[in-house]
């Protein structure tokens, strides 16, 4: 994934936050995934407007992390979905 | 036991009413009549009663779930109730202004029926003269709404050889998965294994087409596969486990771990308009009576692949063995898989045997 792409969640793929096993749940079609802290932390960046890179540096900056290290666990989590089509990304 | 885990999935068949008479229909050969359908608010109140004890994913199935005039309003009430709500659907029956109401009642996605490619084999396999056109009319609606589709085709004998094609068509109408689904031999599809049963060419040609396409279609199309079973070594993983992931609701309101638990006869199943659903998912002995692996005989029971399978399809292994308890005869461990493989083998050979079509639910059952 390049910096300048941008990840959104298409209809149909949503966040959701499951009271009764206490996480927050990626639904899609016929799928539900469940996220950790650093997926639910990533995806509640993902907007359709912001790129990769800047929503690499917004969270280097609220976890005081190093930008790099940041921006290859997005492209790893970030990549396997767009694999399952419930990310879209345009450039 | 360990602890049982709440259910993730709930599938609704709203109604066993149908336009199409598919011959791998999986609703029970004992069709619910319409006059035994749940209300709307008994329906209502079951999506509500599923998000609270853990559901995510809601299906609404049939029969065809157009056929219920109250459609639009039970997608509403389950996308309130939080739940993720999945249409599944011939399309026959849906008209684009229903369509737009249904977009506006927050359907999340739609998964399409495909009997075949072309409306010589659609129709026939589906028994509905011009549903072919109907359903590519309403694929072009769903397109422009713009609702995340699923193509689901059902494969068998006689439309294997359309499998590229339908690759194809999911990828021209836009959707991001396909279920390329060899029929499983539950409800009408037994009646119907001398006219289906694929041949093991037939299946092994179908699983390298699968492998083909998903690597050329990767990022763009989801395939999800389902192997002709009678061909393979070890079972299926049934419905996530019995009791473990998911649980269906007839038409009548009964409650059943799998759509087609009715057929195990010594099992006896609650009613959703008796009996709240937290007590049938966590206490009701049907739900119980496969839950883990406790139950299990020789071979599974010191076998590793048990938590990994459960021992297969319970309903097959009453189909075809004759005890729900035993291990499902499509694994090669069990001791009725050599017989199994040879009647898969006759079947498969049979010289083109008539299509046996499910009925409409009142109507007589055609003998075997
Ligand atoms: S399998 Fe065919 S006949 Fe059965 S409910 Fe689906 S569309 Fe109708
Ligand atoms: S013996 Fe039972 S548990 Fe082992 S693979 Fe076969 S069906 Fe599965």
């Amino acid at each position: 994934m390049e910096a300048t792409d941008i990840p959104g969640l298409p209809r149909g793929v949503r966040l959701h936050f499951d009271k009764i096993r206490e996480t927050w749940v990626l639904l899609a079609p016929e799928r539900a995934v469940t996220l950790d802290q650093i997926g639910h932390a990533i995806l509640s960046e993902v907007d359709g407007q912001r790129s990769f890179g800047d929503i690499a540096r917004t969270l280097a900056e609220k976890y005081s992390a190093p930008v790099d290290q940041i921006a290859r666990d997005m492209a790893g989590f970030l990549g396997a979905l767009r694999d399952r089509r419930f990310l879209d990304v345009t450039s | 036991m360990t602890r049982v885990p709440p259910p993730i999935a709930m599938l609704a068949e709203l109604t066993h009413r149908c336009p199409l008479a598919c011959p791998y229909c999986s609703n029970p050969v004992e069709l619910a009549r319409q006059d035994r359908e749940l209300s709307t608010e008994t329906w209502i109140s079951a999506f509500r009663q599923a998000a609270e004890i853990g559901v995510l994913q809601l299906h609404l199935s049939g029969g065809e779930p157009a056929s219920r005039r109250d459609l639009t309003a039970l997608v509403a009430a389950a996308r309130e109730a939080g739940l993720y709500t999945n249409l599944i659907t011939s399309g026959i029956g849906l008209s684009e202004r229903r369509l737009a109401e249904l977009d506006a009642a927050g359907l999340d996605h739609i998964q399409l029926s495909l009997q075949g490619t072309d409306a010589a084999m659609a129709d026939q396999i589906g028994g509905y003269k011009g549903g072919f056109d109907r359903k590519m009319q309403v694929a072009a609606w769903i397109g422009a709404i713009g609702f995340p589709l699923t193509l689901n085709a059902v494969l068998h004998r006689r439309n294997l050889h359309q499998l590229p094609r339908a690759i194809d068509m999911a990828v021209e109408m836009g959707a991001r998965r396909i279920e390329v689904a060899t029929v499983q031999f539950h409800g009408w599809a037994l009646k119907n294994r001398d006219a289906l049963m694929p041949t093991r060419a037939q299946a092994a040609e179908t699983t390298r087409i699968v492998a083909e396409a998903r690597a050329r279609l990767k990022g763009v199309l989801v395939i999800d596969y389902v192997p002709a079973d009678y061909h393979g070594d070890y079972p299926k993983r049934c419905m996530g486990g019995w009791g473990t992931s998911g649980l269906n609701i007839a038409p009548d309101g009964q409650v059943l771990p799998c759509h087609a638990a009715q057929t195990i006869p010594h099992l006896r199943f609650e009613n959703i308009r008796d009996t709240p659903l937290a007590d049938i998912w966590y206490d009701s002995p049907a739900f119980n009576a496969y839950r883990g692996t406790d139950w299990m005989a020789e071979p599974c029971q010191s076998c590793e692949r048990k938590t990994k399978d459960f021992g297969g399809c319970r309903c097959q292994a009453m189909a075809i063995v004759g005890d729900a308890a035993a291990t499902d005869p499509t694994c090669i461990k069990s001791p009725h898989h050599g017989a199994l493989q040879d009647r898969a083998r006759a079947h498969s050979e049979s010289a083109d045997a008539a299509l046996t079509y499910r009925t409409a639910p009142g109507k007589p059952i055609p003998a075997e």
